[in-house]
């Protein structure tokens, strides 16, 4: 017996609606603050989104790492900046029309693509749930995806150091040891023999 | 009732909004960083659909090595803002036209 009420179809129109309503508010909005606001808005409705699609874990991670890290680090370095807006702002309305275009022609060109090869055919069923969505994901990370793995958390350890070279600062004033002068250090350096006669009275 | 060209729409609606973002806003490289967030939520969209539809957990191990490099991008990108900001006062596309790219 169908369900009276479509609400997987509800709760689809619903998120993908604010989701695509918050993606043109972060192109659109005039403070930078806002545009990050917008975006954590955007990865929210996705993450529901991939909760309808059985995608737990991987919502889950969108919220975590997205929301919770990245659009964190964004709102620190918008608000760190001093930017002058106006200027930043200047060339909208020009580049506006062109903009719009490319933007309709190729989302017409994807619709055409999309509904024209028979994806429109393909119905969303919920059946039985066949297991945890992080036990089948781990699995698969690993054993096949172990070496991809293992590349991927070397890529963060790459992307910490290049940060923290980037944007670490020496200040002159500031008092710090240097561990390989402190090695390279002999006793010629350190210690000075001074000869002098001993003293009378 | 929903089919994979819904999910596959809302994607190309995702990435079309995140290329209409890099022309709109091609001076301010903070917009331009977020109009790739975009793109890519839109690219990670369609793998999750398809991983769905196809009963395949590989497009979700995908999705997982895209928001890895994503994040790794995301850092990288802003560090090097903040390394400009400093040095030049600006995030002005224009303004940094030194390499004549």
């Amino acid at each position: 017996m169908p369900n009276a009420i479509p609400i997987i179809e509800i709760v689809f129109y619903l998120f993908s609606g604010v989701a695509t309503l918050a993606a043109l508010g972060v192109i659109t909005s005039r403070n930078p603050v806002y545009s990050v606001l917008f975006l954590v808005l955007t990865f929210f409705s996705s993450a529901c989104i991939w909760l309808l699609l059985e995608a737990e874990f991987l919502a889950i991670t969108l919220v975590l790492v997205y929301v919770g890290a990245v659009m964190v680090l964004f709102l620190f370095v918008v608000m760190m900046l001093d930017i002058n807006l106006t200027k930043l702002k200047s060339g909208f309305a020009s580049y506006l029309p062109v903009g719009i275009l490319v933007a309709i022609a190729m989302a017409a060109q994807l619709f055409i693509l999309i509904w024209a090869t028979g994806a429109g055919s393909q119905v969303l069923e919920y059946g039985d749930a066949d297991g945890s969505n992080t036990r089948m994901l781990g699995e698969l990370l690993y054993t096949e995806y172990l070496y991809p793995f293992e590349i991927a958390g070397l890529i963060l350890l790459v992307a910490i150091v290049a940060a923290i070279s980037l944007t670490h600062r020496r200040r002159p004033e500031t008092k710090y040891q240097d561990p390989s002068r402190q090695v390279k250090v002999n006793r010629d350096e350190r210690v000075r023999l001074v000869k002098m006669d001993a003293e009378e009275d | 009732m929903l089919t994979l060209a819904h999910f596959l729409t809302f994607g190309a609606i995702l990435f079309s909004i995140g290329v209409a973002g890099i022309f709109l806003n091609r001076k301010n490289i903070i917009i331009l960083l977020m109009s790739i967030e975009l793109l890519l939520l839109a690219v990670n969209m369609n793998f999750v659909a398809f991983s769905r539809f196809l009963d395949s957990m590989d497009g979700q191990v995908f999705v997982f090595f895209i928001l890895t490099v994503a994040a790794a991008e995301a850092a990288i990108g802003l560090a090097i803002l903040v390394v400009l900001f400093r040095n030049r006062q600006t995030i002005n596309v224009e303004d940094i036209e030194e390499l004549k790219g």
